[in-house]
């Protein structure tokens, strides 16, 4: 005998997610997803973003990865609040674990609470964790493919940051392809090419993030 | 990976359903899977069949229906199927589409002895 379901399979993050949304916004936090593959420099990103923005942003970490906490520790000593999550083994984050680590921030004392996602092209894309934006980063190195290789990734995010910028010149990266595929799938997205070792495009891209941000705590 | 945690909900939404109807066991599990996700079907049933030990859903097959990822254009109002995500109008080249289909991913049945 067949029975009618059709339940969501993804409701319990969806769910999870859209209450982590409205306790920020309640609070006028708002979370960012960052994302990109092992090594694209995501922690390196964040460290840059906390140096410039911590003047004008009340900014908090939560710092996903597999196992240890070695980013944490160095993020700690910028003087931010910044709580690990282990997801011991897992490929992704989830909006479960996300509120399950709210608490140990004083959600009344912060602007933007930034997610560093699970080093990873292809799973944190699906899970949405109360995120208000996205960020995507692609490091040169990583080769001029993976908009195509990865489309989920690229087009589900609000900017695209092609890292380490500096390599350009080492490398057989050819920058118009990446932007070609990625505005093809994602017509909307903002590209900022960036290099955090010699701070070239920081100031663009900390520009349009303080007014994503604002954008996001003052809706 | 991340089908692990999917495969977990898909259990648990089929044991749920299966209970209300005072299934005895559950046979067949019928998924929507639009093209826009990135589940491997082959993976979930490979998952599924270790979450699902000790349970009446055990040994059951996972049929999966795909949908095709397909958007309506803003301005020509034709429908496009998207390859690859690529938010291209086939008809007049525009790139302001809304996805119609494509995304869904919901168990849509149960097949059960009671």
């Amino acid at each position: 005998m067949e029975i009618k379901v059709v339940h969501q399979i993804l409701e319990w993050n969806e769910d999870c997610s859209d209450e982590i949304k409205s306790e920020l916004k309640e609070k006028k936090v708002c979370l960012v997803n960052v994302m990109g593959s092992p090594g694209a420099g995501k922690t390196s990103i964040i460290t840059s973003i906390i140096k410039t923005m911590s003047e004008k942003f009340r900014i908090g970490v939560i710092e996903g990865d597999i196992a240890g906490q070695i980013d944490a520790e160095r993020m700690q000593k910028l003087g931010v609040p910044v709580v690990q999550l282990n997801t011991d083994g897992a490929c992704h984050i989830e909006a479960m674990a996300i509120q399950n680590m709210l608490p140990d921030f004083d959600l009344n004392s912060l602007d933007v609470i930034f997610v560093e996602n699970i080093g990873n092209l292809v799973c944190p894309a699906e899970f949405n964790i109360g995120e208000a934006f996205r960020i995507a980063l692609l490091s040169i190195p990583e080769g001029d493919d993976k908009v195509e290789k990865y489309p989920l990734m690229f087009q589900t995010t609000d900017a695209l940051i092609l890292n380490k910028y500096d390599m350009i010149e080492y490398f057989d990266f050819d920058e118009e392809r990446v932007v070609r595929n990625a505005k093809d799938i994602n017509p909307d997205i903002d590209i900022f090419r960036v290099s955090n070792k010699t701070g070239f495009g920081l100031d663009a891209f900390t520009t349009w993030l303080g007014n994503k941000i604002e954008e996001k705590i003052n809706a | 990976m991340h089908e692990l945690s999917i495969t977990q909900s898909i259990l648990n939404i089929a044991l749920s359903s299966a209970e209300n109807a005072h299934a005895k066991k559950i046979n067949k599990i019928k998924i929507t899977l639009g093209e826009m996700t990135g589940c491997v079907p082959q993976y979930i049933q490979e998952y599924f069949d270790i979450v699902s030990e000790d349970t009446i859903a055990y040994g059951a097959k996972l049929e999966f229906n795909r949908i095709p990822a397909v958007a309506k254009c803003l301005d020509c109002g034709k429908e496009t199927k998207l390859i690859r995500f690529r938010f291209r109008c086939e008809h007049c080249n525009n790139q302001k589409l809304t996805i119609i289909s494509g995304k869904e991913f919901l168990v849509d049945s149960i097949d059960i002895d009671d």
